[in-house]
């Protein structure tokens, strides 16, 4: 099976790239339009900001190659915002695979970012949380969340109920980082990896 | 609130190996700090960084020397997920501005170490593992990183470090209430109350220890049951 992971210039991916080195798991971290489109499966990783990261996928024409992809996604943190409609931050228009709109965190009690491990419950079907406890900790580093929406699939609380992970046809994206919430987030990639 | 339990890989013999045994036991962050990095020691640091990313599956964080855009670089690349900047950040304080602009806030930890003046009647930051003090005032200092673009601070009570007899509360309480970023406290470990306690009346984020871990004296597994009992959320 080949593993596409999308390069670009948001964040390193080096965690990505060691979570599946630990499963057993060959990719090709690329940002050739060909290779991405040939690959069985697609991760979209990222640390970064909205509109930076944006810019660079538009100038390299990834974001119309994103859009269009048909075999299973896999989107994290920034990534998975950047497949939404609409951020906040910075006021960017993103790749629009969900019609979501994604807001800053805004709480006068609780810090910000959300930062650390919380827990999230599954909503709906989720494949990606199978053999998963009904509730589990993942570990969470963004200040801008998706709200709950018709393709959430999993929600975690913290200022209100957010999306955790979002879910549409073949794109499957999470606001945490999997590749860092041990063995949790080891079972949700074996999970994707298994679609 | 929820409590996170950070164990420091420091002087914990091969840290690849150690530091996963830590992640299936359920430390929840692992943080590495080599205070005695030099510049002649970088390559040797980078490559123990990877040994270690590459073993475990919960957030890990680097510190020890750090001083430049290209130190920080290095360390992400080698799968450091966050650095810790101490000395360099007291030396320069525009580092940590240059740091969260070029990697974002959430992998940049300010170490701030304290001690109590009692001349002053006031926590001064120090430097050089707690021998010198410095003009820095430690509730000003928290705020100032905080503006600075810091994510997370990690504090030191050099007065608590090493006595096993409980973290500084009163000081973390304060710095955590000045700051809105997330307080890791650290220094005084010794049972498992004392982490009871700087979750609670300490109003920290996360505990940090050590030893009483490399040690045995404290299964981290038992120390997670323990605050979950006490009502402090954990993961588990």
């Amino acid at each position: 099976m080949e593993i596409a992971i999308i390069k670009y210039n948001a964040g390193n991916v080096a965690s990505v790239m060691y979570a599946l080195d630990r499963i057993g798991q060959n990719y090709k971290w690329t940002d050739d339009p060909e290779e991405i489109k040939k690959a069985d499966k697609v991760i979209f990783p990222g640390v970064g900001e909205a509109s930076t990261a944006m810019a660079y996928l538009k100038e390299k024409g990834l974001d119309t190659l994103i859009k269009g992809l048909t075999q299973p996604v896999l989107a994290t943190c920034i990534g998975m915002q950047l497949l939404c409609k609409h951020s906040e931050e910075g006021n960017t228009n993103c790749i629009g695979v969900f019609d979501v709109e994604v807001k800053k965190f805004i709480s006068k009690d609780l810090k910000i970012p959300h930062v650390g491990w919380n827990s999230i419950t599954e909503k709906g079907e989720n494949p990606l949380m199978k053999g998963l406890k009904a509730e589990e900790f993942v570990y969470f580093v963004h200040s801008f969340y998706a709200p709950v929406n018709a393709y959430t699939t999993a929600v975690c609380e913290y200022v209100q109920p957010f999306s955790a992970m979002l879910h549409k046809d073949n794109f499957y994206a999470a606001q945490f980082h999997a590749e860092i919430s041990g063995k949790a987030g080891e079972q949700i990639l074996k999970n994707f990896l298994a679609l | 609130m929820k409590g996170t339990n950070f164990v420091d890989l420091r002087d914990a013999g091969d840290p690849g190996e150690l530091g996963a045994l830590y992640a299936q036991q359920g430390a929840d962050e692992l943080v590495f700090l080599d205070i005695t990095a030099t510049v002649d020691d970088r390559k040797t640091l980078v490559n123990l960084v990877r040994e270690v990313a590459r073993h475990v599956n919960i957030p890990f964080t680097v510190g020890g020397g750090i001083s430049s855009i290209a130190d920080v670089s290095a360390l992400l690349n080698a799968g450091a997920d966050k650095v810790s900047i101490n000395s360099s950040a007291v030396r320069r304080p525009e580092l940590v501005d240059e740091l969260a602009l070029a990697f974002g806030s959430q992998c940049i930890i300010v170490a701030i170490d304290t001690r109590f003046e009692p001349a002053a009647g006031l926590d001064f930051v120090h430097t050089h593992g707690g021998r010198r003090i410095t003009e820095l005032k430690t509730l000003e200092w928290a705020r100032e990183v905080e503006n600075r673009g810091a994510g997370e601070i990690l504090l030191t009570s050099m007065d608590a470090d090493g006595t096993k007899a409980g973290f500084a509360c009163d000081l973390t309480a304060k710095v955590s209430s000045a700051a809105s970023i997330p307080i890791i406290a650290s220094g005084g470990a010794g049972t498992m109350e004392h982490f009871t306690e700087v979750f609670t009346s300490g109003k920290a984020d996360a505990g940090l220890a050590a030893s009483i871990f490399h040690f045995k004296e404290i299964e981290i597994l038992a120390l997670k049951n323990y605050l979950a009992s006490q009502g402090i959320p954990m993961r588990i």
